[in-house]
């Protein structure tokens, strides 16, 4: 199952895989062997990954092959994301800190700072924490979306 | 060590809403 690469490289790794088995129901679909369940989550391409809530819904699609580490900081991404829409600020939250300390040089680690910020102001209300985001983005993301994304948050 | 990878959906997605747990799905075209 999962691209060569990418079995090799992630899935094939005890700890990555272990933190999988535990942490997602995994279903591993065959492009030729399932043609409809391929085309069922209205995949285009291989390998692609989706991360869906406990209800099927869909929360975060990785599309393309990744390294090791930035393909754990988008299963992460994507844990952050479902608590995020189950507005359980408080996990989503600490998700994206777990990306920014174990992989600070990812590209989800920018989208953290910023989603970070953002559920923590979910939470209490105090945009204050919003104005500190674009400063943390230019010192540590400049070329980041991210950075981009967050000039509003200095207004 | 691999994942260990379910290939029916429908049963994988009940387990899933039983258990409380998300999902990741794989697609591959990489030879079994």
């Amino acid at each position: 199952m999962a691209c060569a690469r990418l079995e090799a490289e992630s899935y094939a790794d005890p700890q990555l895989s272990s933190f999988i088995d535990q942490k997602f129901v995994p279903i591993g679909v065959h492009i030729k062997e399932n043609p409809a369940g391929f085309h069922r989550f209205d995949s285009v391409w291989t390998p692609t990954a989706l991360v869906l809530d406990e209800n099927g819904k869909e929360r975060h699609r990785i599309e393309g092959y990744l390294p090791k580490d930035e393909f754990a900081a988008q299963l992460l991404l994507g844990l952050a994301r479902i608590a995020f829409m189950q507005k359980k600020w408080a996990d989503a939250e600490k998700l994206y800190e777990e990306i920014l300390q174990k992989y600070p040089n990812s590209e989800a680690a920018p989208e953290s700072v910023y989603w970070k910020a953002v559920s923590h102001y979910k939470s209490t209300n105090d945009h204050t924490v919003l104005g500190e985001v674009p400063k943390t983005l230019q010192q540590k993301y400049p070329n980041s979306i991210w950075a981009k994304k967050a000039i509003p948050f200095a207004a | 060590m691999s994942v260990s990878w379910n290939k029916d959906i429908d049963a994988a997605l009940s387990q899933a809403k039983t258990q409380h747990k998300p999902v990741l799905v794989d697609f591959s075209a990489a030879p079994a």
